[in-house]
């Protein structure tokens, strides 16, 4: 510190022979520059809150939040919403016996059929989603528990997932495809929707299983391996299926190639994962019909088919 | 070949390993150095030299390979550091972590870089100046070559022979061996180490002294034996030895230390004693100190409490976590996923990992940044305090220095000022003011004149700066370093508005080389009067001497004035040197042999003692020995040495009308050009004090100038005469104890010896009550300081004045500076002793109890209605003692000091103390200065400041909460210990006001906007804990959560901690009320802490459950729902910090753009990079999607508005309905400026009438009035209250009485400020109180006496410690020994003069001992121990006669 104190003292002019050659010119004035900035004194702003400024400042924010409350209000009524809830907890719900029998090991899947009746018609697109409670998709541990290499398409993480996916990386020293804790829950019931004529017969509606999947998530973030290599089995052969699943991922679809392993919109859908224990995914979409004329979903009688198997009961 | 010497040094490192063992041993307490040519062709393996440290200096720390572990290392040493490390090295550890455990090392791998790259420029800075340093080149004599080579710094070794020319620099401590002055001296300036720009004398080396031809190194065979390397630049001891075994001792005096100039002398040699870091200059180098500010100390407190809150939050969630764990019993849902292994945690156990977990994910709630971004925000203040431009001095072009970078908002704290007087409230620049010869009186009305010019010259100025704004102050000094004089008297003010500004500053510029040398120091305009006779004595003495006539036949006034004028110049230690490039010294004219032994001396001597005592029967004051000079001057003359004198005298003589060519010397070996060069500029006076300075000056005014000082010879030059030279026989210096200077001079005219004697008056008038003459000599206050010192005390500020000096003088100076009012009440605490100490003290307590006690008015703490403004009064919590501060002041004298500062009476003390107005302490050591402000400091809990300008202010700005040093004349030692150094007293308004002010509470809320920062966003995580399973998941992206603090929301709250103006500058400064706010620290109160915290937890609940219900049992996943979350939680922050912001300048506006701006890039980068990386999180194009989500912009409108509402709305019920004097204030700047000002000045006004705005803590007592009735009028009377009104009374040729004469504070502001100080005559000086005695020498009086025997040939005065610790022990010690029986005490509560009453409370008769006090008046005594004090003088010089005779015949 000394010795740069003393150097600064050099500089101011105790040089030899610099003393009296520099003249009055050459004496450098440490005075600051007088700037707003360096002197603190820039234009301001200066907000003073009192109830004067602050009174219209609440009523102007009043009048603003209204329309948007009214818009809010009004939009909401507008969509309607149909709940069914067949975990089959109660004694007299048609899902009990499935609640009740259910085992992982059980290779018959159960199945149960819920009735039920709309009072008004549905118009323009219908979105079917399917709804859990209490489900921790956002634990810590299991919001980690995937490889997104793997479902990227990646071989080399395909043979060989990320450590993340402990302890569902490997069954039968084969490494598991897809890999992780999500992969390994995925909800796998199945839901069709009957609607019942007066006359009694039962017509299958038409649900879009497509679509269902952010843009993103299906073309860029989830690959399947091998790019364009239709078959996919082949891809998966090195790979063994999550413990808990029946099929193997490629058999997820087998009619559409384009929604048959990891780009499985069912997958997709679940492997994102939800931010509060209870959530709704959206499962299948009705688009409404062409004509315009018949309302998507006409009132009347319809029975909801579920082929139970899942994890709904764990949870 | 030294290079070569040192390589091979350095190859040979192992065997010096081996030599060190054993030269340790042999050098354990000396230093031996030889030459080092003599070993030159050894290859330094044997020089006994190579083990001492080379010249290189190496300031830097680190090494390019060191630097990364020593950094890290240091770094560490920070608490917080670890943490953070800590916590990031736990993410390492699989069954804890949280994040990515590369990405949470950013953060503190961030921290720790920017820490480190600073630590890296400040190194690289300090190396670059060592390289310029080792670089520089000096002249090293080359054993091969037989010359002076030129080698840098850094070559040059302990035992090198280095020739040193004028105006160098030395580049490592030298003893000084040869000089080409023919008193083997050399003339060294000490400015870069202690700052004084006096030259100081060094001598060569005994042995060396006698050599008749240039000192040849060759020849040198001598070993030097001194002691280790110290830091003592005071001390040198050691001896040398020649190869004839003789030895000779080295002191100080022969040693050339690094760093200082060589000046004044054309050429030295010397060895090198110490080089590189063992020199002196290098081991006094410390480094910046480092403390703590209160503003610092409480937010540890707080962030101690974050602490606790995170590991609250933490255990909750544990806990929680624990439970839910526990719920499901042994069925394992599937998405509770297992351990890595595969093995069932037991709720127990993934508790504690949970709460591990939990740590990392709560970091933030640490504010890991803040310690950073404090040390930015204070850099930033401490440059713009540099920067400012009323902060700057244009006289001597310095501006404020922060010294500590860290205790900035300190300075808006202060609660107490303990302040120095001397070059601290007064310039410290002795004005000669009048003079009486004789006992005639010269009023010397011109130059009265001329001092009220330059008073009425700043005032206008800062009339015009005051309101114009930006005219620079003094801006119009004249030049007088041209040579040419210009009559002040003359100069109007349009003369002095001709005077450019460059010109002024090139003068101040110039005349900052010499101290003491200010134009207003040094044109003194002659009073006529005596300048008629001077030019009459002068011509009288001319006469005679061209008719051979004996000199007695002068008039004896005639002989007073010359007498008078003789000791003017050279009763001192002022050394002279021309101005003109180098300081080279002016030559001797004449060589007289001096007094050969001290028969010789006795016998030239004894006739003039012989007939003192016989002629003293005249009338004059002067007459016992100036009739006896005669005679022997006379008798003298005839002789032919005194008629080889006067032959010599100079024959030059100028024309009278041109002073200034009248001083310039033309030293008879010069040429003729370069005399004609020398005759365009004047000398310069190069003096230890000021006040000696001023003399000279006085002297020169009179022609009468002194042109040159050597050890034995002084020269003057007179008008008409020439020059004469006057031998120097010895020169007794001043010293505190003697208080007087004297001089044994031969006179060259009469050959007759006479002792000149200056010294303070008290001495002096006891000493002889006759004096030759006695001179005024006023000490300006500085600029401003009334004003200063009145706003700082209505800004609450207590401010206690400790001083050396006596107590008239400096309670003097306190009424001059509005320290003490005329209606005060003033208590004086002197004592005797212990016993008599307590029992003032507790009289005094009883007396204020009972006074203000029975008048149980109460402190004024009312609210006051101010036109419409309401005011809160700052209730006076800050101070929350009982003691209320009444309209009193205390002034009490160092030696009642030291007993009250003792541990038992230190409580009351303070007791009385505190409840003073001000305190005034006289007579106090350095020592005492500092245990006061300790005392203070400790006792009562209050934040000190102390500001001194001199060395022995060090101590107590050293103890004081922040120190400032005022860069005055008295050296750098205060300013180098201070943490600010201001070049005047009235900046410390503007420091205190408005920077502290501002940088307080810039901080302050800085501080407490982090911690609500980053509560709220911690808690936001928190609260989803309940819907995780508290499994430690958060919705924010570990990106978002990392950067938050460190990006996105850091630059707004910088600029904000920065730039922020609650209150603008001007009403600041003329609301000094307001600094009140900082004292009681009104900014930050601990429960403002929780304020925040509960408003964070708020706002955090705002922030997350808004998008809960708006995103409840939908398929948002979780980045979809945390990343607004986010945004919303950075706008809720930013609009926080709007709320918060007081001024909003662009720079704002754009910091918080930016903010958003940069949040919004990031996030959109981010989320588009990369769709499969950054695990576990994964928000691949979130952002974007939001960004096309009506419900995003919602959110990001309805939350942070939901958010913020409470804050808004208590900020606006705090500014209207109880708003705190700083709301006034802003509400005031609102005001457009003519508004303002009107307003301003009424409320000034009321200050005036009311106390105060916002009433002070001194209560207005009703029974104060009777002493302010017959008060007033008194005042009026004793002291002239205008300037004009004091020349005349001191026309008057004899004032009889005791003057004293100073500003009443009553006078406007347009009087001056400056005070002539105790302006006395042939009085015996009444001191009001006993002990009191007088050091500084404000008035001077001269005597010639008959030499008295203090004589002696001592050329110069070496070890004067010596002297002195011998004068101490006999002359002290045996009259302060019988001290307990003294039980005096005398308390008067009165203003000090005399015709006020005295309130005796204890009285006991003044006992007799009184007398025995070296400090008493008594006269008998002070001339016994005059005696004693003079025979050890006397001894002692006749020891260091004989050394001296010594020394001649070994010629």
């Amino acid at each position: 510190m000394m010795a740069s104190s003393y150097n600064a003292k050099d500089e101011d002019g105790h040089h030899p022979g610099s003393v009296g050659s520099g003249g009055p010119g050459a004496v450098k004035s440490k005075k600051p520059d007088n700037t707003a900035f360096k002197q603190q004194r820039l234009p301001a702003w200066q907000p003073i809150l009192t109830a004067g400024t602050v009174l219209p400042a609440f009523f102007m924010i009043g009048l603003i939040f209204i329309p948007i409350g009214i818009g809010l209000l009004v939009t909401s009524n507008n969509i309607k919403e149909f709940e069914i809830d067949y975990t089959g907890v109660d004694m007299f719900s048609p899902c009990f016996n499935c609640s009740q029998n259910y085992s992982w090991n059980s290779t018959s899947a159960c199945t149960c059929s819920v009735p039920f009746t709309l009072d008004q018609p549905f118009e323009s697109n219908v979105f079917m989603y399917y709804g859990l409670s209490n489900f921790y998709q956002n634990h810590r541990r299991y919001v980690k528990s995937r490889d997104d290499s793997q479902l990227n398409g990646d071989k080399s993480s395909l043979l060989n997932p990320s450590k993340e996916c402990e302890p569902y990386r490997t069954s039968d020293k084969k490494p598991i495809a897809p890999c992780g804790a999500i992969a390994n829950s995925l909800f796998n019931d199945t839901l069709e929707l009957f609607y019942i004529q007066p006359n009694g017969s039962r017509i299958a509606i038409d649900m879009v299983k497509t679509g269902i999947a952010w843009w993103t998530d299906k073309h860029v973030k989830f690959r399947n391996p091998g790019g364009n290599n239709n078959n996919l089995s082949h891809v998966f052969r090195e790979t063994s299926k999550p413990v808990n699943w029946r099929k193997p991922v490629y058999e997820l679809d087998p009619s559409d190639p384009d929604n048959n392993g990891f780009i499985n919109e069912d997958f997709i859908v679940w492997m994102r994962t939800a931010a509060l224990p209870t959530f709704r995914k959206l499962y299948r979409i009705i688009q409404k019909k062409k004509d315009n004329m018949t309302p998507t979903l006409p009132p009347g009688n319809y029975s909801l088919e579920v082929i139970y198997s899942i994890l709904e009961k764990s949870a | 070949m030294a290079r070569e010497t040192g390589e091979s040094g350095e190859t040979k490192s192992a065997k010096v390993k081996k030599h060190k063992r054993r030269k340790s041993k042999k050098e354990s307490k000396t230093r031996i150095v030889h030459a080092n040519i003599l070993y030159d062709h050894t290859k330094g393996g044997d020089n006994p030299n190579r083990h001492y440290a080379n010249n290189k200096i190496k300031t830097t720390k680190y090494t390019l390979l060191s630097f990364l572990p020593k950094n890290l290392f240091e770094q560490f040493h920070r608490f917080a550091n670890v943490y953070f490390v800590f916590i990031a090295l736990l993410n390492f550890v699989p069954v804890v972590n949280a994040f990515q455990p590369e990405l949470a090392l950013a953060p503190v791998v961030f921290i720790l870089s920017v820490t480190a790259i600073k630590d890296l420029w400040e190194d690289y800075r300090r190396h670059r100046s060592d390289k310029e340093i080792n670089h520089m080149d000096c002249l090293v004599y080359c054993r091969t070559e037989k010359r002076y080579v030129e080698k840098y710094w850094k070559e040059v070794r302990v035992g090198d022979f280095i020739r040193l020319r004028c105006n160098e620099l030395l580049p490592a401590d030298v003893l000084l061996l040869s000089s080409s002055d023919p008193d083997r001296l050399c003339h060294i300036e000490t400015a870069t180490l202690d700052g004084e720009t006096n030259l100081k004398q060094r001598q060569v080396v005994r042995s060396f002294y006698d050599l008749d031809c240039e000192f040849d190194p060759i020849k040198y065979n001598s070993v030097i034996e001194c002691e280790k390397p110290n830091n003592d630049l005071n001390r040198f001891r050691g001896y040398i030895i020649h190869r004839s075994g003789r030895r000779d001792g080295l002191y100080k005096d022969n040693l050339l230390l690094r760093g200082c100039t060589i000046r004044n002398t054309e050429e030295a040699v010397g060895i090198v004693i110490y080089a590189g870091h063992e020199t002196k200059a290098m081991l006094n180098n410390n480094g910046p100190r480092y403390k703590r500010s209160k503003l610092e100390r409480q937010m540890n407190v707080d962030v101690f409490w974050c602490v606790i809150i995170l590991l609250v939050m933490c255990l909750f969630s544990a806990i929680g976590h624990g439970l839910w764990m526990f719920q499901y019993g042994d069925k394992r849902p599937v998405f509770d996923v297992l351990s890595p292994e595969g093995t069932d945690l037991s709720p127990v156990v993934s508790a504690i990992y949970l709460f591990l977990t939990m740590i990392i994910v709560f970091q933030v709630l640490i504010p890991i940044s803040l310690f950073v971004s404090i040390e930015i925000v204070k850099i930033c203040q401490v440059y713009f305090i540099h920067q400012d431009m009323e902060l700057y001095d244009e006289e001597t072009d310095s501006h404020l220095q922060c010294r500590a970078l860290n205790i900035t908002e300190d300075l808006g704290q202060m609660q107490y000022i303990f302040s120095d007087k001397t070059g601290t409230l007064t310039e410290n620049k002795m004005v000669f003011r009048r003079c009486t010869v004789a006992g005639v009186e010269y009023s010397h009305d011109a130059n009265a004149r001329r001092l009220a010019m330059y008073q009425e010259m700043d005032s206008e100025e800062e009339d015009c700066t005051s309101h114009g704004g930006t005219l620079p102050r003094r801006d119009s000094v004249i030049s007088h370093q041209s040579g040419k004089v210009v009559l002040r008297s003359q100069s109007t003010k349009s003369h002095r508005r001709t005077g450019s500004r460059a010109e002024a500053k090139r003068a101040s510029i110039l005349s900052k080389h010499t101290a003491f040398s200010s134009p207003m120091e040094k044109d003194i305009t002659p009073d006529p009067q005596l300048m008629d006779k001077v030019n009459e004595c002068s011509s009288q003495m001319e006469f005679m001497r061209f008719h051979s006539q004996p000199l007695n036949q002068i008039p004896p006034d005639l002989c007073d004035v010359f007498d008078f004028f003789i000791a003017l110049t050279i009763c001192n230690t002022v050394v002279v040197s021309s101005p003109n490039q180098p300081r080279q010294k002016v030559r001797r004219y004449e060589l007289k042999s001096p007094v050969k032994t001290i028969e010789d001396f006795i016998k030239r001597f004894t006739p003039s003692r012989l007939t003192s005592g016989s002629n003293s029967s005249s009338s004059s004051s002067l007459a016992t020995n100036r009739s006896s000079s005669h005679k022997v001057g006379c008798s003298m003359l005839s002789s032919p040495s005194a008629e080889s004198t006067l032959t010599k005298l100079h024959e030059e003589k100028r024309p009278e009308h041109d002073l200034q060519h009248a001083f310039s010397p033309v030293p008879p070996n010069f040429d003729k050009t370069k005399a004609l060069a020398q005759d365009e500029c004047e000398l310069r006076y190069e003096a230890e004090s000021p006040d000696e300075a001023a003399l000279v000056y006085a002297a020169r005014a009179y022609k009468c100038a002194l042109v040159g000082r050597l050890p034995d010879q002084v020269t003057v030059e007179l008008p008409h005469l020439g020059k004469l030279s006057f031998e120097l026989l010895h020169t007794l210096g001043f010293d505190s104890t003697r208080k007087r200077m004297s001089v044994v001079v031969k006179h060259p005219l009469t050959e007759q010896i006479t002792v000149y004697t200056k010294g303070a008056d008290s001495v002096i008038m006891d000493l002889i009550r006759p004096a030759t003459g006695a001179t005024g000599i006023e000490d300006r206050l500085q600029d401003g300081v009334p004003e200063t010192i009145a706003s700082l005390r209505k800004a609450g500020l207590q401010i206690w004045v400790l001083t050396g000096d006596k107590q008239e003088t400096a309670i003097n100076i306190a009424y001059a500076c509005k320290l003490l009012d005329p209606e005060e009440e003033i208590i004086t605490l002197n004592a005797e002793s212990q016993e008599a100490c307590a029992a003032l003290l507790e009289n005094s307590l009883h007396y204020i109890q009972a006074k203000f006690l029975c008048n149980p008015r109460p402190d004024p703490q009312v609210a006051r209605d101010y036109a419409g403004i309401h005011f809160s009064s700052p209730a006076s919590s800050g101070h929350s003692s009982p003691f209320l501060v009444h309209r009193l002041g205390l002034v009490i004298d160092g030696r009642t000091l030291a007993y009250a500062l003792d541990k038992s009476l230190e409580d009351k003390f303070l007791a009385v103390a505190r409840s003073c107005r001000s305190v005034l302490c006289c007579r106090s050591t350095p020592l005492q200065k500092s245990m006061v402000v300790k005392l203070v400091r400790n006792k009562l809990k209050v934040m000190t400041l102390a500001i001194g300008d001199g060395a022995n202010d060090v101590s107590m700005i050293q103890v004081a909460d922040v120190g400032v040093g005022i860069s005055g004349q008295e050296g750098m030692q205060a300013v180098m210990a201070s943490d600010f150094a201001l070049p005047r007293f009235r900046y410390l308004q503007k420091l205190l006001l408005v920077h502290g002010h501002w940088c307080y509470s810039r901080l302050a809320n800085m501080i407490l906007y982090f911690f609500y920062k980053n509560a709220m966003f911690v808690a936001l995580i928190f609260w989803y804990q309940f819907y995780c399973g508290f499994s430690g998941s958060a919705m924010v992206d570990q990106w978002y959560l990392i950067f938050f603090n460190l990006m996105f929301s850091a630059f707004p709250q910088l600029i904000t901690g920065t730039l922020d103006k609650d209150v603008s500058a001007e009403t600041l400064q003329e609301l000094p009320q307001l600094y009140m706010n900082g004292q009681n620290s009104e900014e930050y109160k601990p429960y403002m802490f929780w304020m925040n915290m509960i408003d964070a937890f708020y706002q955090s609940l705002i922030c997350f459950f808004i998008p809960y219900f708006a995103y409840v049992d939908s398929d948002v996943d979780l980045f979809t729902w945390g990343t607004p979350i986010t945004t919303l939680a950075l706008f809720t922050i930013l609009l926080h910090l709007g709320i918060e912001t007081k001024t909003w300048t662009w720079m704002n506006w754009v910091s918080i753009g930016f903010s958003i701006a940069l949040f919004f890039t990031v996030a959109l980068c981010y989320n588009a990079s990369c769709p499969t990386c950054f695990s576990p999180s994964n928000t691949y194009w979130t952002m974007q999607r939001l960004l096309g989500d009506p419900m995003f912009y919602l959110l990001c409108v309805v939350t942070p508005i939901a958010a913020l509402l409470p804050r808004y709305f208590y900020r606006a019920c705090q500014g209207t309905l109880f708003p705190n004097p700083v709301h006034v204030g802003r509400q005031l700047d609102t005001l457009p400026m003519d508004m303002r000002r009107i307003f301003l000045s009424q409320s000034q006004m009321k200050l005036g009438s009311l106390g105060s705005l916002f009433p002070p803590r001194a209560p207005f007592f009703p029974l104060c009035r009777p002493f302010q009735k017959d008060y007033r009028p008194r005042v009026k009377q004793t002291h002239m209250s205008s300037t004009k009104q004091k020349e005349k009374t001191i026309s008057s040729p004899i004032p009889s009485k005791s003057m004293e004469m100073r500003d009443t504070p009553l006078s406007s502001k347009n009087s001056d400020n400056h005070i002539t100080l105790n302006f006395r005559m042939q009085e015996k000086v009444q001191s009001c109180t006993q002990g009191a005695d007088s050091t500084l020498s404000e008035n001077l009086y001269f005597v010639k006496e008959p030499s008295s025997p203090i004589t002696g040939t001592l050329p110069y005065t070496k070890d004067t410690p010596l002297s002195r610790t011998i004068l101490e022990s006999t002359g002290l010690e045996a009259p302060l020994s019988p001290t307990d029986l003294s039980q005096v005490g005398l308390l008067t509560s009165t203003p000090l003069l005399p015709q006020n009453e005295t309130m005796q409370l204890t009285s006991p008769p003044r006992s007799c001992c009184l007398r025995q006090n070296l400090d008493d008046q008594d006269h008998s005594n002070q001339k016994s121990l005059l005696k004693q004090a003079e025979d050890v003088g006397h001894t002692q010089s006749t020891s260091c006669l004989q050394e001296h005779s010594h020394k001649t015949t070994f010629l």
